[in-house]
């Protein structure tokens, strides 16, 4: 067999992002050896593209926030999808874990009486991001990251990939790894392991992800045994670059329209106005007149329909394109140059200045954006606990992007950073917990040769070239599993997804091992095409258009599918959906969420 | 539109230059050209990248022989019919083609006393006013092309004695945090070496973040650890109070 090293730890991290450093920060804490692995260099993670901020009610900019009215606004904002013990975690703690950060030398944006200052965003009824500028989560993730790296027992491993989790009597025991720069192996035997590997979205073409986003560790859950959720939940963020066609899914931060950005198609109109849903009809305001006086400040405003929650505007977006009223590159103008002067652009928008100016030659402060949907966040994955982050199989946790329940059918912007504080830390407790109370048993040698023969398989003969079958994924997912859906083209997509599966062992890897992307595309593809499918699958169970997840064949809500999310798991015969009902909610909060206004 | 493109490639002790043509779409970055070749013609080119939008700093090399974020850099920036050469940066370990041993860089930081925050009651109070400029330091998104040109790691290689323009911000940053109570100008001294700076101001003109490095935080800093080990009234103060010599 191939030679390979072995680490041993208690608690294995895989993944170096907000809920990765966290979790093993809190596991640290808690007294275990921690690894930490992740794909690219320390503090590339995802989470430091983050831009608008991170939502908590801290109640800095508005007192009447509190975490209720969070809470409320994310289990809104999910179609009443979300785990309700998740969201209310989450709201809950979400301001501790902020003010921690800042414990630990981060340095939010403040607000005149020298406060962490907060901003709007969509679907929150009050200010509630804690942000930087628009580079939030290069803050956090430097912050964590400089603490972390400061505690003994944390050890980081850089550029290094999890290929396969190893598990010995249904029991999570480690998993098998490859260095990117030399392609050695090794192997962690762990007491206990936690996923925080982020999302899903280079099954896309249009995206704002990275290489990083192929969902690794919703697909090592899966092949572990572990249930997922919420699969058919992709968010489309409303506002992506869409010229020129190299920088097509960059991210335009929704911070744009918190600083009183407006959307406007080409006759001129503002047309958000006419996509006002019921539910949010008696919090949005009606008219210019009311939104811009929501923009000066006055108390009692109304929010501008721009700011309702992504899937509506993404689709709203996608209808005026459709209807002829589309800008010069099929999207719609984002103008915050006639709103906001100048130098507040600058400062509070320093990046999507630079952006737009060197990647696009237009100036934000000057001219309208054109903007339409892109690839951005994985509301699905692995199924966990609310007080425990532990998936369905033992000894594994899960935080982050990868884990799911918080967000159900849509996620507000700014809940996936106080998600990855909140959970992280849970994460990092309980596993460290598990790690302490059980004892260690080593992987079987049997186990870890099958993982390196899968790892090293693409060495093998073959005939079909990686970059070729992702873009045929991409291609699939896009026009068959894309924002807009029927159960007709979802079966078709789930049968090329199929052919192309069993392709797969004829791709081939050329050259030597060190530093081979290559070779971590073959891996990576078949991570792709599990959680393609489970998308697929769940997407194609759920007869009804909710959040996100939006079916031309069923356009109305379902209202027995309302009480159910949609679990993804292995069975004897493949990959199975089943039905689970949603966790009960309390009668006097689901009281409040229901209440029109509050 | 067709142009050429010329890429570093192999090992330390096999070098070479690959000349590819690849086919311009508009608005088309370095990294983009790199990423076609790589999908057409060799799988196996190595080059390290993330956000794709000058956010986290992987995709740094010299294009032409200048440090740059490969994708934020166009190609239209460049005449059509020139060649353009991108290779790694020098200043580092190799480890293939354009990506190299960046690790040092983290070994520093971890030299730095870390953050120490002055316990108060209640939330911490910052004013705007006091943190833009601490704000401005922790912009940097560890693209390390600064470390890349400064004379003092690329042409005398003292990585040993000299932490470079990176982690001066770095430390920088911490030292005019209006809460932090850590001490570290001596090591910035001793260890760091910011004496070896001469100020050519390279550095400065290499950061894609447009952080002001020798003006705003290597001179300032530079005064510091005068003000604190060469001001005599100070050196006697310091020698009767017992405080760091
Ligand atoms: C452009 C952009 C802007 C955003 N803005 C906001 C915002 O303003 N507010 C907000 O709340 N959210 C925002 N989001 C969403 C948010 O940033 C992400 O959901 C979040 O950062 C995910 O964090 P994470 O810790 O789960 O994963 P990540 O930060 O992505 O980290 C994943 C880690 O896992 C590692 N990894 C993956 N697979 C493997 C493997 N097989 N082996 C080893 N390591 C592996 C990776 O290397 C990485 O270290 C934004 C997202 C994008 C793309
Ligand atoms: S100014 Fe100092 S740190 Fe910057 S490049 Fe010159 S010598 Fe190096
Ligand atoms: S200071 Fe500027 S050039 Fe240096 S690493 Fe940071 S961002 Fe890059
Ligand atoms: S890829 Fe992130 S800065 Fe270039």
């Amino acid at each position: 067999m191939e030679d390979f090293e072995t680490i041993e730890c208690d608690v294995l991290v895989v993944g170096a992002g907000g809920a990765g450093l966290r979790a093993a920060i809190a596991a640290s804490e808690y007294g275990a050896k921690v690894a930490l692995v992740s794909k690219s260099l320390l503090g590339k993670a995802h989470t430091v593209m983050a831009e608008g901020g991170v939502a908590a009610a801290l109640g800095n900019v508005d007192e009447r926030d509190n975490w209720k009215i969070h809470f409320r606004d994310t289990i809104r904002g999910s179609k009443n999808l979300a785990n309700w013990e998740m969201a209310k975690i989450h709201a809950e703690k979400a301001p501790d874990r902020v003010r921690e950060l800042e414990r630990w030398g981060a340095v939010f944006d403040r607000t005149e009486e020298g406060k962490i200052s907060q901003r709007n965003f969509g679907g929150h009824r009050y200010p509630r991001l804690a942000h930087v500028g628009d580079r939030t989560g290069l803050e956090i993730i430097r912050t964590l990251q400089d603490y972390a790296v400061h505690m003994e027992n944390i050890e980081v491993f850089m550029e290094c990939t999890v290929s396969d989790i190893l598990k010995s009597d249904n029991r999570t025991v480690g998993a098998l790894a490859y260095y990117r720069s030399s392609g050695k192996l090794v192997v962690f035997e762990a007491g206990s392991v936690i996923l925080a590997t982020g999302g899903i979205g280079k099954a896309y073409r249009i995206t704002s992800n990275s290489w990083e986003y192929t969902g690794d560790g919703h697909a090592l859950a899966y092949l572990a045994g572990a249930d997922l959720i919420d699969m058919e939940f992709v968010q489309f963020h409303p506002t992506g670059m869409v010229w020129p066609p190299s920088v097509k899914g960059t991210l335009v931060t929704e911070g744009v329209r918190g600083d009183g950005g407006i959307l406007v198609n080409s006759e001129g109109e503002r047309f958000m106005f006419n996509y006002i849903p019921d539910v949010f009809a008696a919090e949005t305001a009606k008219s210019e007149e009311e939104a811009n006086s929501w923009l000066k400040g006055e108390e009692g405003a109304m929010r501008p329909p721009e700011l309702l929650t992504r899937d509506v505007v993404a689709r709203a977006i996608m209808t005026e394109v459709k209807e002829g009223r589309g800008s010069p590159h099929g999207g719609a103008f984002l103008d915050i140059a006639s709103r906001q002067s100048p130098d507040y652009i600058r400062r509070k928008l320093p990046s999507m200045y630079h952006q737009f100016k060197e990647l696009a030659t237009l100036d934000i402060t000057k001219e309208p954006m054109e903007v339409g949907p892109t690839t951005h966040y994985m509301m699905g994955g692995i199924k966990v606990e609310a007080n425990t982050a532990a998936s369905t199989i033992p000894g594994l946790y899960a935080a982050g992007e990868a884990a799911a329940g918080m967000h159900g059918a849509n996620r507000l912007g700014g809940n996936s950073l106080s998600d990855l504080l909140v959970f992280g830390k849970i994460a990092g407790q309980c596993a460290a917990n598990y790690a302490q109370e059980n004892s260690k048993v080593s992987p079987h040698g049997k186990e870890i040769k099958k993982s390196i023969e899968n790892t090293l398989e693409p060495f093998e003969d073959g005939d079909e070239n990686p970059y070729q079958i992702h873009q045929e994924l991409q291609e699939i997912m896009e026009s068959h599993a894309g924002i807009v859906r029927t159960g007709e083209e979802l079966e078709k997509g789930i049968r090329k997804l199929e052919k192309l599966e069993k392709r797969l062992p004829e791709m081939y890897a050329k050259g030597e091992r060190k530093y081979n992307p290559g070779w971590h595309l073959c891996l990576d593809l078949h991570n792709m095409i599990i959680t393609s499918l489970a998308l697929s699958r769940a997407a194609l169970e759920r007869t009804e258009s909710r959040g996100a997840h939006t079916r031309l064949d069923y356009p109305d809500y379902d209202d027995e599918l309302g009480k159910v999310n949609m679990i993804v798991r292995p069975g004897p015969g493949g990959m199975s959906v089943v039905k689970s009902p949603l966790l009960k909610m309390p009668t006097e909060l689901n009281d409040y969420v229901l209440k029109e206004v509050v | 539109m067709k142009r050429k493109i010329r890429l570093q490639r192999g090992e330390p002790n096999n070098l070479r230059l690959d000349e590819f043509e690849i086919k311009v779409e508009t608005g088309m970055v370095v990294l983009d050209a790199i990423h076609l070749i790589q999908a057409t013609e060799a799988p196996d080119l190595a080059i390290r990248w993330n956000c794709k939008a000058g956010k986290c700093g992987s995709c740094s090399a010299e294009v032409n022989g200048e440090p740059k974020l490969t994708c934020m850099t166009r190609l239209s920036d460049y005449p059509e019919d020139q060649t353009l050469t991108v290779q790694p940066m020098k200043t580092f370990p190799l480890i293939k083609d354009l990506v190299t041993d960046v690790s040092w860089n983290y070994e520093v930081n971890r030299q730095i006393t870390p953050y120490q925050h002055t316990e108060g009651t209640g939330d911490p109070i910052m004013f705007q006013a006091e943190v833009d400029r601490v704000q401005e330091f922790r912009k940097c998104i560890e693209c390390f092309l600064c470390q890349d040109v400064c004379h003092v790691l690329r042409s005398h290689d003292m990585k040993d004695e000299f932490a470079g323009p990176r982690f001066m911000i770095r430390t920088a940053g911490l030292e005019m945090h209006p809460l932090d109570q850590g001490e570290r100008l001596e090591h910035l001294r001793d260890d760091h070496g910011i004496g070896l700076c001469n100020i050519t101001k390279c550095c400065t003109y290499a950061c894609p973040e447009h952080i002001g490095i020798t003006d705003n935080a290597i001179i300032p800093m530079k005064e510091r650890v005068v003000d604190e080990y060469y001001d005599p009234l100070k050196w006697l103060w310091n020698m009767v109070t017992g405080k760091s010599n």
